[in-house]
């Protein structure tokens, strides 16, 4: 770590450089001149990036740049959207995910996402929740018995056992905002999923909450790929192995988070690190 | 205002700020007085104003409430002395002889709710989730307008369509007619209440359920109208207090019936056309009854109305943020 510390940005929480989670460079996701449209809108131009295992891929740039958007292309989830297309191609382990005859749902159970806001089902307990993506797999759906502990499981991944094992029956609701964040996540991560999507996970968490999400994406990548999408650099700096700069829908830079945010290659970039605008 | 030489405004701060303004400008000027003067006129006058509206809108409000009073406490006057427990089990009496009851109009008239609801509200519910679910196309937007002009259907006119497509072509009144009838009239309320609610959910929830791999019709399902459900339940309570008490569209197709019945294919008793036939009669026992038959069936939409609000306040109760 001889490279010169950018003032504004933060020593990352850990450097990456220790476990060496950089030696797999096995891609799981990748996306190729993929464009995305609201109507006639073009709000993703022709972005090629790929995503590795292992690893937290963070994406920032400024509010509209396409990021989000890039983000839901990742699990089809952009073409719910009225209007909306799709062009270019997404591949995981290398199986075309836009291809015809693949089932959007089938893409979703294999790329979890989380929301920027807490989205657990009013309806459902905090053990149903967690087990929701567990019901609708039909005839590989668990036991009871394993359904509990794949959501003990998924429960102690977030930390939210410890809070939450004496009141699994009750609501999902009464829970707090990062309480509801995480559960979302350990929902996501009951399905085993290879990809998790964080579409700005703590926008709407306070800085206790924000910390604890962040530990556990920092946890998550020992055995899966993530993409964050973060309003806040030093989010990305802290949790993120590789960062992605875009901007009005382009994909400016993607590089070692700590280069990124230290010697930045394109003006462009060095401008937003250093708050030039956005 | 203070004076110089006034005793100390107990308020340290406000007085430190107080005095350094006094010495900047002694007394105020003409400008400012004149304005001190306009705001007290003009606040009198507001003050008027404001206690004369605040009294017009309350007496409005208790102008508002006070039918219902007013015909409770007739019923209560007038029925309440025919209500006991002979009035909800036996049949009624031939004219002229005092007692009896309206046992078969009360289980008609449930008999009648029951197969409206079974007809209007798979429908409605249907419909108002097709409409919250496709909201904005062509297809949807006339759905809506069209539910919105059934919903100011004269019932009359409902009863004679009925009367024209069902009880004609069938040959005879049956209760089943009457159902249908009333169930359409539910409809496009239910309809309406159905898109409303499931509106409310939000359309995270909805991506959620997407994002985890749910299908559409499951996330619809599962997850959409689960979680409208309290507020869909409401809608359809409203929608059979509604009905209850229609009478139009039951002259057309049930007819009545004096005698025991709960069979769909024949004529039924209802409440509403009991209470019709007693008050027009000249007997004053069945009058005493007729109102007694009014009464309880306030009271039952009174019951329903209740249990809607139970519901309503179930969904929006537990719902912490």
């Amino acid at each position: 770590m001889a490279a010169t510390e950018s003032p504004r940005v933060p020593r990352p929480l850990a450097t990456p450089n220790a476990e060496a989670p950089s030696g797999s460079t096995h891609v799981r996701l990748n996306a190729e001149g993929l464009s995305a449209f609201f109507g006639s809108s073009e709000v993703v131009k022709g972005v090629s990036i790929a995503f590795r295992d292992r690893e937290v891929t963070a994406i920032i740039g400024p509010s509209g740049c396409g990021k989000s958007t890039l983000l839901r292309c990742l699990n089809r989830m952009h073409e719910t959207v009225p209007t909306a297309r799709v062009h270019g191609t997404v591949t995981l382990d290398g199986q075309d995910i836009y291809a015809r005859g693949v089932n959007a749902i089938e893409v979703r159970r294999h790329v979890g996402m989380v929301f920027q806001r807490p989205t657990p089902f009013p309806t459902m307990s905090i053990r149903d929740n967690v087990a929701a993506g567990l019901q609708i797999l039909g005839r590989q759906r668990p036991s009871r018995a394993e359904t509990d502990g794949i959501v003990e499981d998924a429960l102690r991944r977030t930390a939210l056992w410890d809070e939450v094992s004496g009141r699994l029956k009750d609501s999902a609701v009464g829970l707090s905002g990062g309480q509801q964040q995480r559960l979302c996540i350990a929902r996501a991560l009951a399905t085993r999923p290879a990809v998790l999507l964080l579409d700005e996970p703590t926008a709407s968490l306070d800085p206790i909450s924000t910390q604890k999400v962040e530990e556990l994406v920092y946890e998550l990548r020992q055995d899966m790929t993530v993409v964050i999408v973060t309003h806040n650099m030093q989010q990305a700096a802290r949790v993120s192995d590789r960062t992605a700069f875009m901007l009005a829908g382009e994909l400016v830079e993607l590089a070692p988070t700590h280069a990124l945010f230290t010697t930045p290659s394109d003006s462009r970039t060095e401008a937003y690190i250093t708050g030039r605008f956005g | 205002m203070t004076f110089p030489g006034a005793p100390r405004v107990p308020n340290v701060a406000a007085s430190a700020q107080g005095r350094h303004e006094r010495r900047r400008s002694p007394r105020p000027s003409g400008v400012q007085r004149a304005a001190a003067e306009r705001t007290r006129t003009t606040l009198g006058r507001r003050r008027v104003v404001n206690v004369v509206m605040v009294g017009v809108t309350v007496l409005a409000a208790v102008l508002a409430t006070l039918p219902l009073i007013f015909i409770l406490g007739h019923l209560i006057k007038a029925g309440a002395s025919s209500i006991d427990l002979a009035f909800f089990t036996e049949m009624p009496k031939p004219p002229g002889e005092a007692g009896g009851g309206m046992a078969n109009a009360m289980v008609g008239t449930l008999v009648l709710i029951l197969a409206a609801s079974g007809f209007g509200l798979p429908i409605g519910i249907g419909a108002g989730l097709y409409l919250a679910e496709n909201r904005g196309t062509a297809i949807a937007n006339g759905v809506r307008f069209l539910s919105d002009v059934l919903n100011g259907l004269p019932s009359i006119v409902m009863g004679i369509f009925a009367w024209q497509f069902l009880v004609k072509p069938m040959g005879k009144f049956t209760a089943l007619a009457g159902g249908i009838a009333l169930g359409a009239m539910m409809i496009p309320l239910v309809t309406r209440t159905t898109e409303e609610m499931i509106r409310l959910v939000p359309v995270s929830l909805r991506e959620a359920a997407l994002a985890l791999g749910y299908s559409r019709w499951r996330t619809s399902l599962v997850v959409v109208l689960r979680t409208a459900l309290p507020g869909i339940v409401t809608g359809a309570l409203v929608a059979v207090s509604r009905i209850a008490g229609e009478t139009a569209p039951l002259l057309f197709t049930v007819l009545g019936n004096q005698f025991w019945s709960t069979s769909l294919r024949e004529p039924i008793a209802a409440l509403p056309l009991q209470i019709f036939s007693f008050a027009i009669s000249p007997y004053d026992e069945q009058h005493a009854l007729a109102w007694a038959g009014a009464l309880v069936l306030i009271g039952i939409v009174l019951v329903i109305s209740l249990a809607a609000r139970f519901a309503t306040r179930s969904q929006f109760g537990r719902g912490g943020d």
